[in-house]
């Protein structure tokens, strides 16, 4: 298909969206990201049965841990699509990417570099 | 196994927000367990700090330790050469570990990350409940395993009282009779005849009533 998406979105693939752990987002906010993404197969459709349901639950304590330590939480987002959907894959990379543009770069990475 | 919940995020900044230089003290017993205080939980509330304080332009050094037990003295002195480097621990351990790492190091101020609550079991993933209040005299021998002072909102050993309704307990509508449950219980066994023999007064001194307790077991004593 030769989709175009956003070259500011970096994949990192897990074996199911079960995987993804609160620590693993919290991180990457740590680590200067300015949004994080889920994007698990369609609910209903988990290979694992529930791995997609447990990325959402995960997903939404990881907004809530945000919302306490002034990072917004809106920063992380669940999506759920088939694996057939690549118009749509490119679709939510954009919207996420113009989501991020309007909260502006994550607070913490402008800390780190006024702490440096 | 000791069950116990997180504590808020802001209640924990408010404790070491003075602070330099801390240690996030998790528990690799009950508290993982129940997910409130093992080395999962210990990198999530260590990671929120770190962002919140640098978030307030404070440049917090926040370290993670994550020992096997800290109800144990073996354990504890496992921190014994790094303990003193910090200006405050939060102990996710239970109110038991936060103590007895606080008896240990008696110069550096023990806070603690959760809140114990209730000596319980896990239902299903992420729902606890209460199964022993540790009274010291055991009844569950006589009341088909179902223990009527932790499950019985009165306590009650000769019971059900007039309270309870449809089984259900009439504190709440969601919580079962502890009584109906022994009594439903003791059917199914057919020992019914254990539910006519009364209860003797109970001798609460081995509860809390007498003071805090303690075991002592010359046996295996060094």
């Amino acid at each position: 298909m030769r989709l175009q998406y956003p070259s500011s979105v970096k994949i990192i693939r897990v074996p199911c969206t079960g995987k993804i752990d609160i620590l693993h987002i919290l991180r990457a906010f740590e680590k200067g990201a300015d949004g994080v993404y889920a994007v698990g197969c369609m609910e209903g459709d988990c290979h694992y049965n529930s791995g997609n349901f447990r990325a959402r639950k995960r997903v939404e304590q990881a907004q809530k841990i945000l919302n306490t330590i002034g990072v917004s939480g809106e920063r992380v987002q669940m999506y759920n699509l088939s694996s057939s959907e690549g118009p749509l894959f490119a679709e939510i990379a954009q919207e996420m990417t113009e989501r991020i543009r309007k909260l502006g770069p994550n607070p913490i990475k402008q800390a780190m570099k006024k702490a440096a | 196994m000791i069950v116990a919940d997180k504590k808020p995020i802001e209640e924990i900044v408010e404790e070491v927000k003075d602070c330099d230089n801390i240690l996030i003290l998790g528990c690799n017993e009950c508290v993982t367990v129940c997910e409130a205080g093992g080395k999962k939980e210990v990198g999530i509330l260590a990671s929120a700090l770190r962002m919140y304080f640098l978030n307030q332009g404070k440049d917090m050094k926040i370290d993670e330790r994550t020992l096997e037990r800290q109800c144990d003295q073996e354990y504890l002195d496992e921190i014994r050469d790094i303990a003193d480097q910090y200006d405050a621990i939060v102990s996710l351990a239970c109110g038991v570990g936060v103590q007895f790492t606080a008896e240990q190091y008696h110069s550096i101020p023990i806070y603690p990350g959760v809140n114990t609550c209730f000596l319980g079991a896990t239902e299903e993933r992420g729902l606890w409940t209460e199964r022993c209040q540790a009274c010291g005299q055991c009844v569950l021998a006589r009341t088909g395993g179902i223990c009527p002072v932790s499950r019985c909102a009165k306590r009650l050993l000769n019971g059900p009282c007039g309270g309870s309704s449809n089984g259900m307990c009439e504190i709440s509508k969601e919580l079962a009779c502890g009584w109906q449950l022994i009594v439903n219980r003791l059917e199914a066994l057919d020992k019914m005849d254990d539910y006519e023999k009364i209860f003797p007064i109970k001798d609460w001194s081995t509860d809390r009533a007498g003071g805090p307790r303690k075991v002592v077991r010359e046996d295996v004593q060094i």
